[in-house]
């Protein structure tokens, strides 16, 4: 694929839609959540009116370079899941910047925020930040073994590591997605898929009951700004990977907002239903289905 | 119970004994026989529970009290250990190998009344009181008012009616 | 945390080398608050006005109940009063939040925590004071623990009157404040820079045994 500096303005224009897509499912699974506890819950805008206060603070402190960088690598892993990833199939304008390569760089990005986050929430003088971080990094780790093992699965199944040519094979009813040829895979996927979204059952991480916040607990003003862009992007990126690896793809937006919104609801609904684990219950639990599951799901591609 | 106190007669002097309630009884005694009868309760009576130490200041008397109140889990019954100690060296024996709490009870005594119990592990540590420079507060000689004016920067147009005066006058403002 | 710990001190590395420490220095930030940053404004008015709506309509509380006062605020979080629907939400850190409440009567103890807790938090920060015990100690005036007057200690933004104060009057209460943050008035932090100070002179007379570094950042 040629590059096109028009392509720059459309990657931002989507971009732009994504991160606004974002914010509102964020504030609108939180008014579910009122809503179930018979609340009126935040308004619609609410998050946007925080990021705007939270990038208009007069005093900023750092505890050093790293510090700086934790949110800056972590947004990067958001956006870099977004930019290499075609989210319009068949749109010359949203497939972005993707190559023959791309599921590979995309499996990199997801776990380059936490790394980054790991290196900067340690220079924080707070001791919860690396409490917070070992639990993070132990329970990303462990969820990210299945779901290796789930896109391992896919890419044998294509026979490629581009996500384009993996939307294209899914085209044509909807029983050609992986989802139906494929189920063992997309089961381990949407298991590990729980793992990484933050919620309960597994956001100990992040519990303020806990240890106060966990990682973020020293990010302020325009840091925790820059970390909740990401958290409105990262979701959202990750939720539209899932769509492209397993249920066919998007060929517009409505049927991708659809998408991502169904699939967002899995981890809510989990997430509401299920009490929390412990950092130590979750990993033994990523440890055991997820992980028998996907090593399943290669051994019958390979033996079937 | 009664039994119990005359038991308690023959073997250490029991000053003075107050029935409170069936199931609640004091008895006085002296300074020198008080851990042992307190280890006596403990170990041969059953008492094995220590609910609280707290202390009285009787200023007019110049004395302080101490009451030791103990619980006997399997007979439901309670029983305070009151000594009277001199108000000018107000220093009472340690009991803190008798119970791990007493320690913590002594350290507050210390700090609120300024009774010393020598031997008393981290006795001198504050325990609510930061960086308190002032006489012990529990005392009764301690003028609050007058150190809270002095200290906490009270703010000015403040007023102070008696409650029974004030409501008398509200209520009933003809006669008095 | 005691005197001790804040003492210059040299310690033995495992490789037999010594490491000098002065925890002031390496474990906090010692600089005084910078009045010019607190002061700062948009040169644009639209924009500082706009900057000033946000404020005051995402205000997150530090979650710290200083007296009693503080499990009155815990029914504004329930389906009877709701407060996420204006903008409220509760944080558990003070590097997060923009509002600190000092829930009812402050003993010099918890002073000395929620100075360290208000200077933590970055500025633009508002401070509501509740109930009497703030105002003028209320029932806790003649104690010889608890502060009297908070605004000799802390910059504080509004008062809210009562012992307890309803949830209704804290409420009320919040309205205030957010109508004193859209006229732009609520500048209690700079405040605080600029009568420094004055605000540590009267902390520091209270807070006999003063361990920790002047400005706690």
């Amino acid at each position: 694929m040629t590059f096109e500096p028009i392509q720059i303005a459309w990657t931002l224009l989507g971009l732009f839609i994504v991160f606004n897509v974002g914010l509102l499912l964020t504030s609108t699974v939180r008014k579910i959540g009122a809503r179930v506890g018979k609340r009126r819950g935040i308004r619609f805008f609410q998050p946007h009116i925080d990021l705007i206060k939270n990038y208009s603070f007069r005093t900023n402190f750092s505890h050093g370079i790293m510090f700086y960088l934790a949110p800056v690598f972590r947004l990067t892993g958001g956006i870099g899941i977004f930019v290499f990833m075609p989210i319009i199939y068949g749109s010359a304008h949203f497939s972005n910047f993707s190559f023959a390569g791309d599921a590979i760089l995309i499996m990199y990005f997801i776990f380059f925020g936490t790394l980054g986050m790991a290196l900067g929430a340690g220079e924080g003088a707070m001791p919860f930040s690396a409490i917070g971080i070992s639990r993070g990094l132990s329970q990303v780790t462990a969820a990210e073994i299945p779901l290796v093992l789930a896109f391992l699965a896919v890419f044998i199944q294509n026979n490629s590591f581009s996500i384009t040519e993996i939307v294209a094979a899914q085209q044509g009813g909807f029983l050609n997605w992986t989802m139906f040829t494929n189920p063992i895979a997309t089961i381990t996927a949407m298991l590990a898929f729980l793992g990484a979204m933050m919620r309960s059952p597994f956001d100990i991480v992040l519990a303020p009951q806990e240890i106060p916040v966990g990682p973020p607990t020293e990010f302020h003003s325009s840091f925790l700004g820059v970390l909740s862009t990401n958290r409105a992007i990262f979701p959202i990126a990750k939720t539209i990977l899932y769509i492209n690896l397993f249920f066919g793809g998007a060929t517009n937006w409505p049927v991708l907002i659809l998408k991502a919104f169904l699939l967002y609801m899995w981890s809510v609904v989990v997430g509401t239903v299920f009490p929390r684990f412990r950092t130590e219950q979750s990993i033994r639990w990523f440890m055991k289905y997820p992980l028998i599951l996907g090593i399943l799901s290669i051994l019958v591609l390979q033996l079937g | 119970m009664k039994e119990l106190i005359e038991r308690l007669g023959t073997k250490f002097p029991v000053n003075e004994t107050v029935f409170q309630r069936d199931n609640l009884t004091f008895i006085t005694t002296d300074k020198i026989h008080a851990i042992e009868l307190i280890t006596h309760l403990r170990d041969y009576e059953g008492f094995s529970h220590l609910v609280i130490i707290t202390a009285v200041d009787w200023i007019e008397e110049g004395l302080f009290q101490l009451t030791y109140l103990l619980n006997n889990p399997k007979l439901k019954v309670d029983m305070g250990v009151r000594v009277m100690i001199d108000r000018k060296e107000a220093t009472m024996t340690s009991s803190h190998h008798l119970w791990a709490a007493v320690a913590t009870y002594q350290r507050e005594l210390y700090e609120m009344f300024g009774i010393f119990f020598p031997g008393s592990p981290r006795i001198k540590e504050p325990f609510i009181l930061e960086g308190w420079d002032g006489p012990p507060p529990y005392r009764r000689d301690f003028d609050t008012k007058k150190y809270a004016e002095d200290t906490y920067f009270p703010r000015p147009g403040r007023e102070t009616h008696d409650p029974a005066e004030h409501m008398k006058e509200k209520m009933y403002p003809e006669g008095s | 945390m005691s005197l001790k710990d804040i003492e210059k001190r040299t310690v033995i590395g495992p490789m037999g080398e010594e490491i000098e420490i002065d925890p002031l220095r390496d474990y906090y930030c010692a600089a005084t608050p910078d009045l010019k940053m607190e002061q700062r404004k948009s040169s644009i008015p639209i924009i500082e006005k706009f900057a000033n709506w946000a404020r005051s309509e995402s205000l997150w509380i530090l979650a710290f109940g200083t007296g009693c006062g503080g499990i009155e605020l815990r029914p504004l979080v329930t389906p009877k009063y709701d407060v996420y629907r204006f903008g409220i939400q509760i944080r558990a850190t003070p590097r997060q939040s923009n509002v600190f409440i000092i829930s009812g009567y402050l003993s010099v103890k918890t002073l000395k925590r929620a100075i360290r807790a208000y200077e933590q938090m970055p500025s633009p920060k508002y401070l509501l004071a509740l109930g009497s015990c703030t105002i003028n100690g209320g029932m806790y005036w003649d104690s010889y623990n608890t502060i009297n007057r908070l605004d000799y200690y802390l910059p504080v933004d509004v008062y809210v009157a009562g012992c307890m104060p309803r949830p209704e009057s804290i409420l009320a209460g919040f309205d205030s404040l957010k109508q004193l943050i859209k006229d732009g008035k609520g500048e209690g932090a700079a405040k605080y820079a600029e009568k420094f100070e004055w605000y540590k002179k009267n902390q520091k007379q209270i807070i006999k045994d003063w361990d920790m570094p002047d400005y706690n950042w």
